[in-house]
C-alpha cells in the first residue's frame, strides 16, 4: 500500500511538472496585468521546436534552447498585440493557440514527412532521469529509502528545475524591486507610471519570462516526458495551468499545490483502472476519467473561496492626458 | 432560346457528372490517428502505396481532423465518384452507414466495422486469435508472471484483443496476473502517447515485464516507456518490431494492408462483393511478427511452441473465446 502511494506520488511529479512551469509562466504574465490564455499555444510551439531541434542537432539542450526561442517569439507577438497595440488579451491568446496548433503540424509535415510528428528521439536527444547520489545505497532502508530512491531521485533535470523555480518565483515576485514593480503594474499601472517607470517595458519583461517558462514546459513534454512531438500533444495542459493559477490565487506556492493536485488526480485515475473496490466492484474507466474534473469543479466552487486576480489584469494601459 | 440553352446545359451537366462518377478511382478515409500512426492506419497506407506502385492507379486519401469531418470526407469522395472507398476503423461505422445509403452506386469497404448494406463490404479480423498467440509468447518470456495490456478506446473490439491476450497468457502460465488498462473512452484514446506511457509505467511498477499495446498511436508512448524501463513490449496491427529492436518482443499483425490491397484489386477487376469477410489465423489475416529485429529475443524453442499453438488454433483444438460474441471475457 505504502509502495503504491509512493509510486502514485512519483507519477504525480512527472505529470505536474509541465503544469507547474506553465502556471508560473502565467503567474508572471498575469501579475503584470497581461491575461495569457495562450499558454497552451506557447507550450505546444515550444514542444515542437524542442523535438525538431533535438532531432536535427542531436542534443536535448539545443532543443530546449530552440523551445525557449520559439515560445518567447510567440510571447512577444502576444505582447506586441496587447501592450503596444492595446489589443484584446483573450483574442490575441486564442489566435496564438490556433496558429500554433496548425503551424506545428504543417511545418512537421513539410520538414519530416511523418504526418506532423517529429522523428522519435533517443539517446542525447532527450533529457534522461538523474539518479541522485546514494539513491541505490539507500533503496533498502525502510520508508526513507523508498521515498528517497523512488520519489525524489530518478527524475529528469526539468522536473527538479520546475520545483526549484517555485521558491525562485516567490523570491522574484515578492522580494525584489522588479517583483514589486511587476505586481504594481498589474494592480495600478498609473501609480507605476507616475513614479517614472515604463509600464510597457515591465510588461514586456513579464511576457518574455512567461515565454521562457512555457518553452521549458514544452521542451519537457516532447523531449523529457515523451520522445518526440505529436500533434496537439499539449492536450489542454495550458488551460489546466490557467485553472491552477486561479485556484492558487496567483501565488507561487499555492499554485504549485494546485498543479500537484491536478497531477495527483491524473495519476490516481491511471492507477485506479481495473481496481476492484470492495462492495462496489470494478470501477468503470469513464467514472475514473471524469474524477479530476468533478473534483476540480467541487474544489473551485466550494473550498477555496473567492479568487481575486490582479486588479488591472486584461486592461491595456493608456496614459491619461488632459 | 433560353429554354434550349438551359436544357442543353442540364443535359451536359448530367452527362458530365455521370462520366465523372464512373471512374474516379479508389479512395481511402483514414481514422483520426492519421496515416502515420505506425500502426493500424499506416498498415492501410502501406497497402494503398503498394497498390499504386503495382498498378500506377492513385488512391485518393482523406485524413479527418475531427469526428465531424469523417462523414463530410466520405460524402465528398462519394459525390465525386470515387469507388471503392475504404473506411478505416470502427469509429467510422455510423458515418459509412449513412453515406452508403445515400450513394447506392458507390462501393464502400469498412475495416473493423460491420454494416449490413448491399453496397458495403465489412472486413473484420479475428484479433482474439492473434492476441492469444502474442499472449502465449509474452507468458513464455515473462520472468515475473505479471503481464500488462494497454488498450486504446474502451470498446468491445479492444476488449477482444485484451481477452484473447489474457487467454494466451493463461494457456502458458495459468496463475499469471494480467493487468489490463484502457486509455480512455473517446477516439482520442488512440492518439495519446503521454497517457500510454504513464499507464505502462504504472504496470511496470506493479511488476509487469511484458506489455501489449492495442492502442494505435498511444502505443508509441507505451513502447517508449518499455524501452526506458528495460522491459518488453508487443506491437499491434502493423509489424512494429523495428521501432525498438531488443524491446519489441513481437507484434500482433493484422493484415489491414492486404485487406486494403485486395479491395482495390477486386474492385478494379470487377470481383468486389459486399458482405462480411472474417480474416483469422487460418486466412493469415492475423499473426505474430518474427523478423531480424526480434530474432535475438525469441528462442527456437519459443518459436516451435508458437507454431504448435498456431496449428492448434487453426485446427480448432484450442478454442479462443471471442469477447464480442458474448460481450464478456469468460473462458
Amino acid at each position: 500500500m505504502f509502495e503504491t502511494l509512493i509510486l502514485i506520488l512519483d507519477a504525480t511529479l512527472r505529470v505536474s511538472t509541465p503544469l507547474i512551469l506553465a502556471a508560473l509562466a502565467g503567474l508572471f504574465s498575469e501579475r503584470a496585468g497581461i491575461v495569457d490564455i495562450g499558454l497552451e499555444g506557447k507550450m505546444l510551439g515550444g514542444a515542437f521546436a524542442a523535438a525538431a531541434a533535438a532531432s536535427v542537432f542531436g542534443s536535448a539542450w539545443i532543443g530546449l534552447g530552440f523551445a525557449i526561442i520559439a515560445s518567447v517569439g510567440l510571447a512577444l507577438v502576444h505582447g506586441f498585440a496587447c501592450i503596444t497595440h492595446r489589443g484584446d488579451h483573450i483574442v490575441s491568446g486564442v489566435a496564438i493557440n490556433t496558429v500554433v496548433a496548425g503551424l506545428t503540424i504543417t511545418l512537421g509535415l513539410d520538414w519530416f514527412s511523418m504526418g506532423g510528428q517529429t522523428p522519435a528521439l533517443s539517446g542525447d536527444e532527450r533529457f534522461f532521469a538523474i539518479t541522485l547520489p546514494f539513491a541505490d545505497a539507500l533503496a533498502d532502508v525502510p520508508v526513507i529509502g523508498l521515498i528517497y530512491s523512488e520519489l525524489i531521485s530518478g527524475h529528469n533535470i526539468l522536473v527538479y528545475l520546475a520545483f526549484a523555480l517555485v521558491p525562485a518565483t516567490y523570491w522574484v515576485v515578492f522580494k525584489t524591486r522588479f517583483g514589486l514593480r511587476l505586481r504594481a503594474v498589474g494592480e495600478n499601472p498609473h501609480a507605476v507610471d507616475t513614479a517614472g517607470i515604463s509600464v510597457a517595458f515591465i510588461r514586456y519583461r513579464a511576457v518574455i519570462i512567461c515565454g521562457v517558462l512555457c518553452g521549458i514546459a514544452g521542451a519537457y513534454l516532447s523531449t523529457a516526458h515523451n520522445a518526440g512531438f505529436l500533434k496537439d500533444m499539449s492536450a489542454g495542459k495550458g488551460y489546466m495551468a490557467l485553472a491552477a493559477l486561479i485556484f492558487g490565487k496567483w501565488r507561487p506556492v499555492p499554485v504549485m499545490f494546485a498543479c500537484l493536485l491536478f497531477g495527483f488526480l491524473d495519476a490516481v485515475a491511471v492507477r485506479m483502472q481495473g481496481v476492484v473496490v470492495p462492495g462496489i466492484g470494478e470501477i468503470p474507466v469513464q467514472a475514473i476519467e471524469v474524477l479530476p474534473y468533478v473534483l476540480t469543479v467541487l474544489l473551485l466552487a466550494g473550498f477555496i473561496g473567492k479568487a481575486v486576480g490582479p486588479k488591472a489584469v486584461g486592461r491595456p494601459y493608456v496614459k491619461e492626458r488632459a | 432560346m433560353k429554354g434550349v440553352f438551359l436544357a442543353s446545359a442540364t443535359a451536359f451537366a448530367i452527362a458530365a457528372s455521370s462520366a465523372y462518377a464512373k471512374d474516379a478511382g479508389p479512395a481511402v478515409v483514414f481514422d483520426k490517428a492519421g496515416k502515420f500512426d505506425k500502426s493500424f492506419n499506416q498498415g492501410v497506407y502501406e497497402g494503398s502505396k503498394k497498390y499504386t506502385a503495382d498498378t500506377g492507379i492513385k488512391v485518393r486519401e482523406f485524413e479527418p481532423k475531427n469526428e465531424a469531418q469523417v462523414e463530410q470526407g466520405l460524402r465528398r469522395l462519394a459525390k465525386r465518384g470515387y469507388s471503392p472507398i475504404v473506411a478505416v476503423g470502427f469509429n467510422q461505422t455510423s458515418a459509412v452507414e449513412k453515406v452508403a445509403k445515400d450513394f447506392p452506386e458507390i462501393h464502400f469497404t469498412i475495416i473493423d466495422g460491420v454494416i449490413n448494406l448491399p453496397n458495403v463490404q465489412s472486413i473484420v479480423f479475428k484479433e482474439h486469435e492473434g492476441s492469444f498467440l502474442v499472449g502465449a509468447l509474452a507468458a513464455m518470456k515473462s520472468k515475473t508472471d505479471t503481464i500488462g495490456f494497454v488498450g486504446g478506446m474502451d470498446i468491445p473490439l479492444i476488449r477482444k484483443f485484451g481477452c484473447g491476450y489474457e487467454q494466451g497468457v493463461k494457456y502458458i502460465t495459468p496463475n499469471a496476473t494480467v493487468i489490463q488498462n484502457m486509455t480512455g473512452s473517446t477516439g482520442a484514446a488512440f492518439n495519446d502517447p503521454t497517457k500510454g506511457s504513464e499507464l505502462a509505467k504504472g504496470q511496470f511498477s506493479q511488476g509487469a515485464d511484458v506489455v501489449f499495446a492495442a492502442a494505435g498511436g498511444t502505443g508509441i508512448g507505451v513502447y517508449q516507456a518499455a524501452a526506458d524501463a528495460g522491459k518488453y513490449a508487443i506491437g499491434v496491427d502493423s509489424n512494429q518490431n523495428y521501432l525498438h529492436p531488443g524491446v519489441m518482443l513481437t507484434s500482433m499483425v493484422k493484415r489491414v494492408d492486404q485487406a486494403a490491397y485486395n479491395t482495390y484489386e477486386s474492385a478494379a477487376k470487377g470481383t468486389w462483393t459486399s458482405g462480411m469477410t472474417v480474416l483469422g489465423l487460418a486466412e493469415n489475416g492475423v499473426g505474430w511478427a518474427y523478423d531480424d529485429n526480434n530474432k535475438a529475443d525469441v528462442t527456437d524453442e519459443m518459436k516451435a511452441k508458437m507454431s504448435d499453438i498456431r496449428a492448434k488454433i487453426v485446427s480448432g483444438e484450442i478454442k479462443v473465446h471471442d469477447y464480442m460474441a458474448t460481450n464478456s471475457c469468460t473462458f
